[in-house]
């Protein structure tokens, strides 16, 4: 069934953003999703400055900057308030980074998807704090260099491996999680007509590949995120209420092609990238594991 | 489950007796308020189970959120308020340090909520009882302060809250404090507004900026050292200057509405002819006027000063209250870390250049502990010596 994106463009041109910011594709195909009848959230975030300075805006709808730690609160407090004006046909979402997400917004995020808010929360995922200059989040995948994780004489790139917020939120019961990119917005659009059907919260991941912070040529952003799914390294699914349903790559690449494109990569030994693609392998048979036989965790609601 | 049905013992009609918090809960009701954060801390807690149980037995038409923590609680009234709906919260000591960012973020996007805060210490040690250093650590937040007295206060400081706050002249949010435990706690005798009365003096909120699909707005968006920037920061103040005039005609509206008059920003007790005077905040300016009819009855000519409002800080009143007296103590159930009291700092940079009259500041009753008669003869005195300085009072040798 043919099924392209719809037309309707909710975010104008003329942003600020980095030339070939995934994030900013992020927030298009978002709102073409969501439509007309939405209210945006975005912290603290390479988002909160995209748009320009004020009075100017890029988004045509509703627009509310709030404190780094707050997405989840605020979106809880927007549905509430617009609910009992029986504004309940207003999407509210929030779109809030990695960093906002993973680390100081995890406990506002946690409480509202508990509370079990009829809200959208939407992770565009660039893998460190870019704003404040490409530092490491919890979300940083194991193997990258940032700014506080440099490569000196030491090689003190991240030991660590990425905190996976999508996981989180199937474990806390969540109904609706996925993950999506911008290489495939018929994809991320779809997801976010399911989601709609879910009366609660939903949470959606989406890897927005950085050239900036990621240091790939900026006209690369769509087969760099491409990439990311075919290696394996951000599989695409979708979980509703305890069955997931697992993308598997149409044309799959190796680790070692997909971290060959990007500098922050540049110092990966083999034993490294091999350590990575047996991660990714481990990660990819687990989550076709669950497929077949299904996730419980005990509902939100 | 029926644990905690408060039973409100009726007197008269619209009569009951009910502790400060439950006072609180009552205020918030009659507002109409229709959206309501909830944090547990002591003292503070008393109020939201309150409300909580109001909404759930339909006496309170409001959306009711237990949120995960105190930042969240102000970001959820913040982003309520933003939609165009009367919000409230109400949190104590270490949950309203917890908050302070977005105390800054609702008072800078001019959002007029209402919050409670039942004044309690700060830690380490750990601490529950009365003090005031909590909110003081909040005076420049953009927020507006009332501490209160009584428990009818706090109830009605509620209703005049939200008139002040969503004021066009205004549109700043206003925290209303009460002693912790002292007030918060301990039951009273309290007038209960009529609800039809309330809503003539109390209309809707109306937030010209709200929310709106049809003009879609982006609300904070950043702004270059030469965008509005500045220029806005200056207009918060301008309204935080504005908001005396409007506190005085709230409060006079009120008296004529409901019979009770709270006279403005300061409440003047037997000023008339002093020659000295305290000024206290709170409960302790209760056990400060009677203290202040016992000196009278030796012949004393001694007065109190309330503060009932620290922001906007009343300075042009203090200056014409002390303008015919000797002398003038300031008592601060507070301490700042760094300085001296932070009502006395306030008072003599008030008074700067424009009275001569010696300002000695007290510091007492800290972490609960009970600022006594005796201890108030002894800051009558100093005061009257005219001497100046910072005093601690009531406090034990440390060997
Ligand atoms: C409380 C607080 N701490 C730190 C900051 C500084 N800060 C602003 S944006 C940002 C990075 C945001 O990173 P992320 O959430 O990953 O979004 P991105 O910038 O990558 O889009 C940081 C650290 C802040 N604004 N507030």
């Amino acid at each position: 069934m043919p099924f392209s994106i719809p037309e309707e463009e909710l975010m104008e041109p003329g942003h600020t953003a980095c030339h070939g910011c995934g994030a900013t594709l992020a927030m298009r195909y978002v709102l073409k999703g969501m439509g007309e009848k939405t209210v945006v959230s975005v912290p603290a975030a390479c988002w909160a400055v995209i748009p320009g300075a004020m009075p100017n805006r890029t988004l045509k709808v509703p627009m509310v900057y709030t404190p780094f730690a707050a997405t989840g609160a605020v979106i809880s407090g927007l549905r509430g308030s617009l609910d009992i004006q029986g504004k309940s046909d207003y999407n509210v979402v929030g779109f809030a980074g990695d960093g906002g997400t993973a680390d100081i917004g995890l406990q506002s995020l946690s409480g509202a998807m508990e509370r079990g808010h009829n809200v959208f929360y939407i992770m565009y995922d660039n893998e460190a704090y870019m704003n404040t200059g490409v530092q490491r989040s919890g979300s940083t995948p194991f193997g990258a260099e940032t700014t506080t994780t440099p490569v000196g004489k030491e090689r003190n790139f991240k030991k660590q491996q990425k905190k996976i917020v999508a996981d989180l939120m199937i474990a806390q019961g969540v109904p609706y999680v996925a993950t999506a990119t911008i290489a495939y917005p018929e994809d991320l659009i779809r997801k976010i007509g399911n989601a709609k059907k879910i009366s609660g919260p939903k949470f959606i991941q989406i890897l927005a590949p950085c050239p900036t912070g990621w240091y790939y040529p900026p006209e690369k952003s769509v087969e760099v995120s491409r990439q990311a799914v075919q290696s394996g390294i951000f599989p695409l699914f979708e979980y509703i209420n305890g069955s997931i349903k697992v993308t598997k790559p149409s044309k799959p690449i190796s680790v070692r092609e997909y971290v060959s494109g990007q500098k922050r990569f540049a110092h990966l030994d083999d034993n490294d990238i091999e350590k990575i693609q047996n991660t990714v392998n481990k990660r990819m048979r687990y989550l076709l594991s669950m497929e077949k036989e299904g996730i419980f965790v005990l509902p939100a609601q | 489950m029926r644990r905690g049905k408060i039973k409100m013992r009726v007197m008269q009609k619209h009569n009951a007796i009910m502790t400060g918090n439950e006072a609180v809960a009552v205020g918030v009701k009659l507002a109409r308020v229709g959206f309501v954060s909830a944090y547990p801390i002591t003292p503070q807690t008393t109020i939201v189970e309150k409300l909580a149980e109001m909404v759930a037995n339909d006496d309170l038409d409001a959306k009711y959120i237990e949120v995960e923590s105190e930042h969240s609680a102000m970001a959820a009234v913040f982003a309520s308020e933003l939609a165009g709906v009367r919000s409230y919260t109400a949190t104590s000591s270490h949950g309203l340090l917890y908050m302070h960012e977005m105390l800054h973020w609702t008072a800078g996007q001019r959002l007029p909520v209402v919050m409670s805060v039942v004044n309690r210490a700060l830690g380490p040690p750990w601490n529950i009882w009365s003090e005031q250093t909590d909110t003081m650590n909040q005076k420049d937040t953009g927020w507006m302060q009332v501490y209160c007295e009584s428990n009818q206060e706090a109830l009605d400081t509620i209703l005049m809250g939200y008139r002040i706050a969503e004021s066009q002249d205004v549109m700043l949010p206003l925290m209303s404090m009460e002693d912790a435990f002292i007030l918060s706690h301990t039951s009273e005798p309290v007038i209960i507004p009529e609800q039809e009365k309330v809503d003539e003096f109390l209309p809707k909120l109306d937030l010209k900026f709200r929310i709106d699909l049809k003009n879609p707005m982006g609300y904070g968006s950043y702004t270059p050292p030469d965008g509005p920037f500045m220029e806005l920061k200056k207009d918060l103040m301008e309204s935080m200057k504005n908001s005396r005039e409007v506190i005085q005609k709230v409060t006079g509206d009120f008296a004529r509405t409901f019979d009770r008059d709270y006279s403005g920003l300061i409440e003047q007790y037997r000023m008339d002819d002093a020659k000295y005077a305290l000024i206290a905040s709170g409960t302790l300016a209760s056990t400060g006027k009677y203290v202040v009819n016992q000196l009278r009855d030796e012949g004393e000519k001694v007065g109190l000063i309330r503060l009932r409002f620290f922001r906007p800080f009343p300075d042009e009143e203090i200056l014409s209250a002390v303008s015919n007296l000797e002398s003038v103590g300031v008592l601060d159930r507070s301490i700042s870390l760094a300085a001296n009291g932070f009502t006395a700092t306030e008072v003599r940079s008030a008074l700067y250049g424009k009275s001569d009259i010696p300002v000695t500041g007290f510091t007492a009753g800290l972490g609960g502990r009970d600022v006594r008669i005796d201890d108030f003869l002894d800051m009558f005195k100093t005061t009257k010596k005219g001497k100046g300085g910072n005093h601690y009072i009531n406090v034990k040798e440390v060997k």
